[in-house]
Parts: structure tokens; C-alpha cells; sequence
């Protein structure tokens, strides 16, 4: 089967053959990340503007080597440094881009539904790179294919999910992704960060007790506290959050003896993880930003109409 | 010219008809009521059988955007559309640039308002200086001016001192105090309203308590200084309990709701759709059927539309940054009579909360049809089926979440002051 989507906005959009699609793919095509000479031409003449109204430096240079080890063109613009300081709207921004003919725009942008937004307004793929807190499924994907590149399979998996779930795009297309896929998805944090209805979002299990979720795991997946984000009200300190939310050897010995760690970057250390448990055997963490890289590939592939790979 | 309206089902609640009559008005004014009324010489003559004949409809809150926002609306655009919609009379909220906060900025709009608009414009004042919530406004000013009320609009009074004061003053010169009831720091950056929708969509959410604490406070603040207070658009199951039990022990508190939110639920976002964006935000199921509920047992006294226009640039922008509020005036009859289809109003009870009582509730001498009242008269097709288009729409501004609905009764006449201003 092809893949038919001319965009990428949110993983909960993608069937369960679509996301194995990608995941296929992305395996193929993580070989060529171990070539001395780690380029092929399919997307020779492609060009793929990365437009980031929001810092980020691992996602924006995943996506730039993606693209460049498909031989695209990659193009950053950042916020910063682009005509939104001058009150351009995101509609205008597009229109311009778009008059310079790209192939894809990969975007990240602070506000949910940006993409959307988008992608109804432009003719060429758009890539969500993240949206507010709504999807980041460039993210989903590459964790999912870390955990199935570990267990070889994704359905019947227990995936504990700890921390700000309510403003976490990762935890979304996570939830969508691995429901999808027929693993089991069990969520913990501080009620302050669990978002009202979010059981309902892929049938997921919410625990009071972050040991509850990480008992028998396969996959603990820690997220990032967004230190900037939570103010006073959210929490009544970062060391209480790390005492009841943080994973430490104790809590991480009740997961599956083959567990692994996984955390979408960057690490507060001493917060959501004790250092050595972001540093441990079971740390999956730099497979997981490995991974990145080929997942992008392989998004950039298949929006650009999945030409034959050499 | 006088004008003969004959043949139609008259309901007018406030002398307690729902009968076939003829209404004869002269000189501006309803001058008889009965069968068979011959028409003097030269009269204007209305058939309208088959139609339902009321008292001119009251938009109790409505945004002009004159002066200072001409380019989302302007008195005449907007008292067009009210027209359109079988409105003969609307307040104008004083969120306009500048504030309309003192005698000047009253008397310019009811000044304009008379050269320029075909309906009735009754300004309403803000409660404190420049909307600021720091220090009362000259409300005996903005009433000589003109006003029929007092608010601070889409802003909270949040300085509960200052509300008991503006409830005590308003009432000592008999000045209606309508209350937008939020709590601010509850909303946060919050832009819909809170629940599955909001976290699926990953937008912040509004609690509903925001509104149920902010109103609740109204509630006692009205009742410890025996003063009547009017509650903005509620749309909370909460709001309508509070306000209910109030109402049971003596409160004055009357409050108005709008026809998106015994329409529509926040399913209405999903897409990121900016026309569903408003404040407060679309609720969820169970306040839809409070919000009926609250209309059938009278707790709600007024349907008004908020009516709140903005240029499409300010509304096809993402999600977060789009403003607060949709276009009403055209779309809130056929909205509200869908109420009497669904059997939770009868003619009577539509005609009562669409006029009777926000003219009691502004102190209007309208809202009747009693001989010697002012002939503000609409005359209404219940069955007359019809789509929303955003072309034909009379506001300056699109911004509907109806647009392209199948709609079902309009105002085919707008008689104000004995004049028709409005012909479907």
C-alpha cells in the first residue's frame, strides 16, 4: 500500500498499516545512516523548508539532516529571525514561503492546530515538527520504532507514560500511536497534569500512583517537566515532583526486568530522571534521537510520494 | 402613514393575547388592537396571515464597534442586520474605542443613531472609568445620556468592593447593572472551554467554575445590597443553578443566555475552527440541556445574541490568537424558535424572552403592543426556510458558525415606530 496523506499533522489521523508504513521505512532507511557516505538522491531537486516558530535544536536538526541525507534541499527559518517579529501573520508568512515553491514545510509552532491551519492554506506537504500541546508525531513515530526495534512488536506492550501530561504534544500522539498499534498505554503525573477526558483519548488507564503505571512495564516513558511552564500553581516544588513523579532505580526496578527508559529530550536531571537512570543499560534515550533521524526520512519520503529508494 | 398589520396570530405576552388580530398604527404608535379593523385612508397595509405579529424584538446586548471599530461594524451596518433579524430595538455594549464611559461618547452614539440606524440603539454605559474596574464611571450622566444600563462588558468587575458599590449606586438612580461574571485568574490563558475536547485538541481550557464562582459572588453581592443585578450570557449548568435557587429566595437577578449556547457544544471547535471561539466559550452537552431547562422553568429571563463582529483577519488566524466572538443578530430568531419545535418554550414564553423581558430588565417602555405603546411590531413566518449566506448577511462581518445552515423562520417585516424598516 502507498501512503495517501498529502500532510502529517497528528499521528491520531494515521491507521494502523500507515504508521507500520512508516515504521518499515524508517527501519529501511536507518541503514543509510550507517553508510560512510550517508546520502541517496530521492529527493534530489525536493525542497524542504523547516520554518520554527519555536526553539528547538534536536527536532529542527533531525529534520535537516533527514532531508539533507535524501538530498533535498533544507531551508531553516526561525521565528526569530523572520518577519513575525514584524507582526506577519501566519497566513501571509505561508503565502510567501509558498511562492518559493517548497516541496514540504516541516513547521513547529507554539500554538495547537497551527498546522492545520497550514495545511488547508498551502498546496504542498506540511509536517507537523509539534503544535502546542496537541501532536508531535514525528516524535510518536520515532519512539515507537525504538520500542519496536527493542521488543520486535508494539501490540500488547505495557508503555507507562509519567509526568505533565496536559501540556504534552509527545504524550498525545503517543497515546494515539501505541493505542493504535494495540500496545497498553498506562498514564501517571500530578493531577494538575492530567487533562479532563484524557482516558477517553485512545482508551488509556490513568493511575494515582506513578508505581502503579511503571509495575510490569516494558516501556517507562518519562516526559519533560517545562520548567518555564508551570509556575506556582501547577506544583509545589520541583523536589516534591521529583520525590513522587521522578524515576529513580527503586521505581524503575517494579518496571520489566528488559525495560527501557525512553524521554523526549532534554533531560532535567535530578528531576524526571535521577541521573543514573538516564545514564543506565535500560536508557534508551540516544537510540531514540538515532531513530529520529530515519523516521523524519521517512516522513519526508512518503509525503514526497515514496519514490523507489536506492 | 398608518399602517394596518391584518390578519396575523398576535402574541403578545404582556396583556396575555395569542390570537388572529389586526394591528392598526398611527403616528407611531399601536392605536388599535382587533378583528376586522378598517383601514383608514391612505394606510399602509400588511397581510399577515399565516404570521405570527409580536412586539418588536429586543437585542439586549449587542456589540456596535461605534465609535472607534468601524471596520468589524457600524451603527447602520448593524442596526441593518438587527433589522434583518426582526430586531426593533438593541443595547450596544461600550466596549467601543474610546470607552463609552462618560456623556460625551453616549451622546455621540445616540446622536448617530438617530441619523443612521434603523432600529432603536439604546447605548449601555461602562460600570468604572474606561472599563478598568478602578473607579465608577458617572453613571448619572450616562443614564441622562441616554444609557439603559451599565457594564463593564467583557471584563469583570473584580474587585468585589467596587461591584457592591457600582450594584448600590446603579439602583440608587435606576440604572440596570449587567455583570460579564468570570473569574479571571480561573480563565488563565485559557481558550476554549475545558474538558475532552480541549484536551484532545491541546488547547488550554476555561473551567466552568470560572463562570459559576464569578456569578455566585453577583448573586450575594446583589442580595447584601438588596440591589437587582443582570448575569451577561450564562452558559454553565452551574450559573443557571446558582441563579435559580437565587431567584427562589427573592434575589433581583436576571440573567440572559445565547442561542449558540443552547445550540452548539464545544464539539463546534473541533478543526480549530475560530468561529466557535467565543467568551464564555461553548460548554458541554449537559449545559446545553440546562441552558434549555433554565429557559422552560423561566430561571432565564432574556435570549440575547452578543452579537460581536470582527474583520475575517482577526478570525482566520490560529486558534489561540483569533478574537473572542460571533455575529448573532441575523440568526437568533430562527435559533430560538427551534426552542418552541423542541417544546421547551411556547410562543408565549419565546416572545416574552426575545422582548417582554429585556425591555423590563432595561427599562424600556416597549416590549408591549398595548394600545398607546410605541409601534414596534415584527411580524414573523415561522415556517419560512431559509440558508445562512454569509453574502447576504447585513452585518459588516461574517464571523458566524452558522453560516451555510438550513434555517427555519425569519422576520419577513421590521416595523419600528410604525415604519417599516425591514422586508423580507
Amino acid at each position: 500500500m502507498g501512503f495517501r496523506h498529502k500532510d502529517i499533522i497528528a499521528l491520531k489521523d494515521l491507521t494502523k498499516e500507515e504508521i507500520e508504513l512508516l515504521l518499515d521505512t524508517a527501519d529501511n532507511l536507518s541503514e543509510i545512516n550507517q553508510r560512510d557516505i550517508k546520502k541517496v538522491p530521492t529527493l534530489r531537486g525536493k525542497t524542504v523548508i523547516n520554518l520554527f516558530y519555536e526553539a528547538s535544536t534536536r527536532t529542527r536538526t533531525s529534520f535537516e539532516i533527514a532531508a539533507k541525507r535524501l538530498s533535498a534541499d533544507a531551508v531553516n527559518i526561525t521565528a526569530s529571525t523572520s518577519s513575525v517579529v514584524k507582526g506577519e501573520t501566519l497566513s501571509d508568512t505561508a503565502a510567501n514561503i509558498l511562492a518559493m515553491k517548497p516541496d514540504i514545510i516541516v513547521m513547529r509552532h507554539s500554538v495547537s492546530g497551527a498546522h492545520e491551519y497550514l495545511a488547508k492554506r498551502v498546496s504542498c506537504s506540511v509536517i507537523n515538527a509539534g503544535d502546542g500541546a496537541h501532536e508531535h508525531p514525528s516524535q510518536g513515530l520515532l519512539d515507537m520504532l525504538t520500542m519496536r526495534q527493542k521488543f520486535g512488536k508494539l501490540a500488547g506492550l505495557k508503555v507507562a507514560i509519567v509526568g505533565d501530561i496536559t501540556h504534552s504534544r509527545v504524550a498525545r500522539s503517543n497515546i494515539y500511536g501505541l493505542t493504535t498499534m494495540g500496545a497498553k498505554v498506562f498514564l501517571a503525573g500530578p493531577p494538575t497534569m492530567m487533562p479532563p477526558g484524557i482516558e477517553r483519548l485512545g482508551n488509556v488507564t490513568v493511575c494515582k500512583d506513578m508505581r502503579e503505571a511503571v509495575d510490569q512495564a516494558d516501556v517507562v516513558m518519562m516526559l519533560r517537566i517545562q520548567l518555564e511552564r508551570q509556575g506556582k500553581t501547577l506544583l509545589p516544588s520541583m523536589r516534591e515532583y521529583s520525590r513522587y513523579f521522578g524515576l529513580n532505580p527503586t521505581v524503575l526496578a517494579l518496571a520489566k526486568k528488559d525495560a527501557i527508559v525512553m524521554h523526549p529530550g532534554p533531560i532535567n536531571r535530578g528531576v524526571e530522571l535521577a541521573s543514573s537512570v538516564a545514564d543506565c543499560d535500560q536508557s534508551a534515550i540516544m537510540k531514540q534521537v538515532e531513530n529520529g533521524v530515519a523516521v523524519r526520512m521517512a516522513m519526508l519520503y512518503h509525503v514526497c510520494g515514496g519514490e523507489p529508494v536506492e | 402613514m398608518n399602517l394596518l398589520i391584518k390578519g396575523g396570530r398576535v402574541i403578545d405576552p404582556s396583556q396575555g393575547i395569542d390570537e388572529t388580530m389586526d394591528v392598526l398604527i398611527a403616528d407611531g404608535v399601536v392605536l388599535e388592537l382587533g378583528q376586522g379593523i378598517a383601514a383608514p385612508e391612505g394606510t399602509q397595509t400588511i397581510d399577515a396571515s399565516g404570521l405570527l405579529v409580536t412586539p418588536g424584538l429586543i437585542d439586549m446586548h449587542v456589540h456596535l464597534r461605534d465609535p472607534g471599530l468601524e471596520y468589524k461594524e457600524d451603527i447602520a451596518t448593524g442596526s441593518r442586520a438587527a433589522a434583518a433579524g426582526g430586531f426593533t430595538s438593541v443595547a450596544c455594549m461600550p466596549n467601543t474605542s474610546p470607552v463609552i464611559d462618560n456623556k460625551a461618547v453616549a451622546c455621540y452614539v445616540v446622536n448617530k443613531a438617530k441619523s443612521e440606524a434603523l432600529v432603536n440603539v439604546f447605548p449601555i454605559g461602562s460600570i468604572t472609568k474606561g472599563s478598568k474596574g478602578d473607579s465608577l464611571a458617572e453613571m448619572g450622566d450616562l443614564k441622562e445620556a441616554g444609557c439603559v444600563a451599565v457594564s463593564d462588558d467583557g471584563k469583570p468587575v473584580c474587585n468585589s468592593e467596587l461591584m457592591r458599590r457600582a450594584l448600590e449606586y446603579a439602583k440608587g438612580i435606576g440604572i440596570t447593572v449587567i455583570s460579564h461574571s468570570e473569574d479571571l485568574a480561573l480563565v488563565g490563558e485559557g481558550v476554549m472551554n475545558e474538558g475532552f475536547v480541549s484536551t484532545e485538541l491541546g488547547l488550554k481550557g476555561i473551567p466552568w467554575a470560572a463562570e459559576d464562582i464569578a456569578v455566585a459572588r453577583e448573586v450575594y453581592l446583589a442580595e447584601f445590597a438588596c440591589a437587582p443585578v443582570h448575569i451577561a450570557h450564562i452558559s454553565t449548568a452551574g450559573s443557571a443553578r446558582i441563579i435559580r435557587n437565587a431567584k427562589a429566595r427573592g434575589v433581583k437577578v436576571t440573567c440572559e443566555t445565547a442561542p449558540h449556547y443552547f445550540t452548539l457544544t464545544d464539539d463546534a471547535v473541533r478543526g480549530y475552527n475560530t468561529n466557535a471561539k467565543m467568551n464564555p466559550p461553548l460548554r458541554g452537552e449537559s449545559d446545553v440541556a440546562a441552558m434549555k431547562a433554565a429557559l422552560a422553568d423561566g430561571t432565564i429571563d432574556a435570549i440575547a445574541t452578543d452579537h460581536a463582529p470582527h474583520h475575517p483577519d482577526e478570525k482566520d488566524v490560529e486558534f489561540n490568537v483569533a478574537l473572542n466572538g460571533i455575529v448573532g443578530l441575523e440568526t437568533s430568531l430562527p435559533l430560538s424558535l427551534k426552542l418552541v419545535e423542541e417544546g421547551v418554550l411556547d410562543l408565549k414564553g419565546l416572545v416574552s424572552v426575545m422582548s417582554c423581558n429585556p425591555a423590563k430588565i432595561l427599562g424600556l417602555d416597549r416590549g408591549t403592543l398595548r394600545v398607546g405603546a410605541v409601534g414596534d411590531v415584527t411580524v414573523i413566518d415561522p415556517a419560512k426556510e431559509w440558508q445562512v449566506d454569509a453574502a447576504k448577511l447585513e452585518s459588516k462581518s461574517k464571523n458566524s458558525p452558522f453560516l451555510g445552515w438550513q434555517m427555519k423562520g425569519k422576520a419577513v417585516y421590521t416595523v419600528v415606530k410604525g415604519q417599516v424598516v425591514h422586508q423580507a
